[in-house]
């Protein structure tokens, strides 16, 4: 492993940096927006529930990899220039929104329909029914779940590389277009990634099983 | 007497199926009234109208001087007057007993947390549970987890409390815990609509007995017309509980 010098880790280890960055930036903007799209399909008037199906059905039957340059090329031709940070950034929220949404509203239609009559009857209004009977329960179902999704999103976060942001994986690539070792320096990417994603796939497997003890 | 609850000429279809045709009856305060009659016969469709988790197509429905049936209908007063236990407890099964108590209290009357902790241990030792404050529902038998579904309500001081069929899910033993804490409630003066297949109980404890079939009031009154009852229906209905 000669060929690699500490330059070179430290641009890996930068690269790494980003994607866990950027998997933060997908969680946490497409977790927001992926809330908005449970609770409108969940609870909202007709039209919101229909507006929103139709979003979780482009999004999802659209791949990453075109949402990606449409908005990093799309934007700025209509005006609006933009950093590769931020339009991967915006590209993975809304793709991790319409999975996560739907994940979520999954798990809020699973709390039975009892449990939110019940607060009905005792005169709690809808938004004290969503939030302290209903999300209470919906949230300890879809930790595991979510959990898990967030594998994907680590690992989709790699196809920023195709609007030149230079993440964990196209780290791996720039590396290997001066070295040409690509069978090592792939290894050393993948066992990054999989460091990365293994606790998350161990702590949702530990996640469901202590969830399906709570509930015996 | 007042009257607390007042139904008149009320029906309601599901689909093309009529499951209440012109049923009317009132109820005092203070009284104890058992809807009574087969599965299927409109009784827990009756009870839930009164609490508008159902509307009726026809007729009309006044509840603690709520217009239940009318449009400009203020549900949240509405619930707020009207305490409600279903067969199958719906607790919250995140919240601990004393937790499930003091919600409805605290977030809709604004009480107090330490008067809302009082009043949940006020209504747990009523139905005989004081020691349970701490425990989730699912470390409680389904009587009492029933009980403590009793007590929730009981904690919002309503003036009236419906109770759809509170036992049909628990053996005889836990049963009777169940009715022991309901008789004292009657006989402490609430107002009570229950329904019911526990004959003895509403001989034993209801001022009054409605006996529905088909949708329809078949026989109305004391609780006596289940020794004397007048119609066919009825004398079959209470010799095969028999």
């Amino acid at each position: 492993m000669g060929f690699l010098n500490a330059a070179h880790m430290q641009f890996l280890f930068d690269g790494l940096l980003w994607t866990v960055g950027l998997s933060l930036i997908a969680f946490a903007g497409g977790g927001t927006l992926g809330f908005l799209v449970a609770l409108g399909s969940s609870y909202g008037p007709r039209w919101s529930r229909l507006l929103v199906s139709l979003y979780v059905k482009l999004i999802q039957g659209t791949p990453l990899l075109v949402l990606l340059p449409l908005v990093y090329f799309g934007l700025p031709s209509l005006g609006l220039n933009i950093a590769p940070l931020a339009a991967a950034g915006i590209a993975l929220s809304v793709y991790v929104s319409a999975y996560l949404g739907e994940i979520w509203r999954g798990c809020l239609a699973s709390v039975p329909r009892t449990q939110a009559e019940a607060a009905e009857c005792l005169a709690l209004r809808w938004h004290q029914r969503v939030l302290h009977v209903l999300l209470p329960q919906a949230v300890k179902i879809a930790t595991p779940p979510t959990v898990g999704f967030m594998v994907q999103i680590v690992k989709n976060t790699s196809l920023a590389s195709a609007i030149g942001f230079v993440e964990l994986a196209r780290a791996g690539q720039i590396i290997n277009n001066s070295t040409f070792e690509p069978f090592i320096i792939f290894m050393i990417v993948a066992a990054l990634y999989f460091a990365l994603c293994y606790p998350l796939s161990v702590l949702s497997r530990r996640l469901e099983r202590s969830f399906h003890v709570a509930n015996r | 007497m007042s009257q607390i609850v007042e139904i008149k000429n009320i029906s309601k279809c599901f689909g093309s199926t009529r499951v209440l045709e012109d049923v009317s009856f009132t109820v005092n305060k203070g009284s104890v009234v058992a809807i009574i009659g087969q599965s299927g016969s409109g009784k827990s469709t009756a009870l839930r109208c009164i609490d508008r988790l159902e509307t009726v197509d026809q007729g009309h429905i006044r509840v603690c001087g709520h217009e239940v049936t009318a449009p400009g209908l203020d549900l949240h007063q509405l619930r707020r007057d009207v305490g409600i236990v279903f067969q199958s407890y719906n607790l919250f099964p995140h919240l601990t007993v004393e937790e499930n108590i003091m919600l409805a209290p605290r977030l809709v009357q604004k009480v107090k947390k330490t008067e809302a902790r009082e009043r949940a241990l006020q209504v747990l030792t009523q139905v005989g549970l004081a020691e349970k404050a701490n425990n989730y529902p699912s470390q409680l038998s389904g009587g009492q987890q029933q009980r403590v579904a009793i007590a929730r309500s009981l904690a919002m001081q309503p003036q009236l409390m419906l109770f759809d069929e509170v036992t049909s899910a628990l053996d005889p033993q836990l049963t009777g815990e169940v009715l022991r804490v309901m008789e004292k409630l009657a006989a402490d003066g609430m107002t009570m609509i229950l329904v019911t297949h526990e004959m003895a109980f509403a001989r034993k404890v209801a001022d009054e007995v409605v006996f529905m079939h088909q949708g329809r009031v078949w026989e109305h009154g004391p609780a006596s017309i289940l020794d004397n009852p007048a119609t066919t229906e009825l004398r079959d209905f209470v010799g095969n509980g028999l």
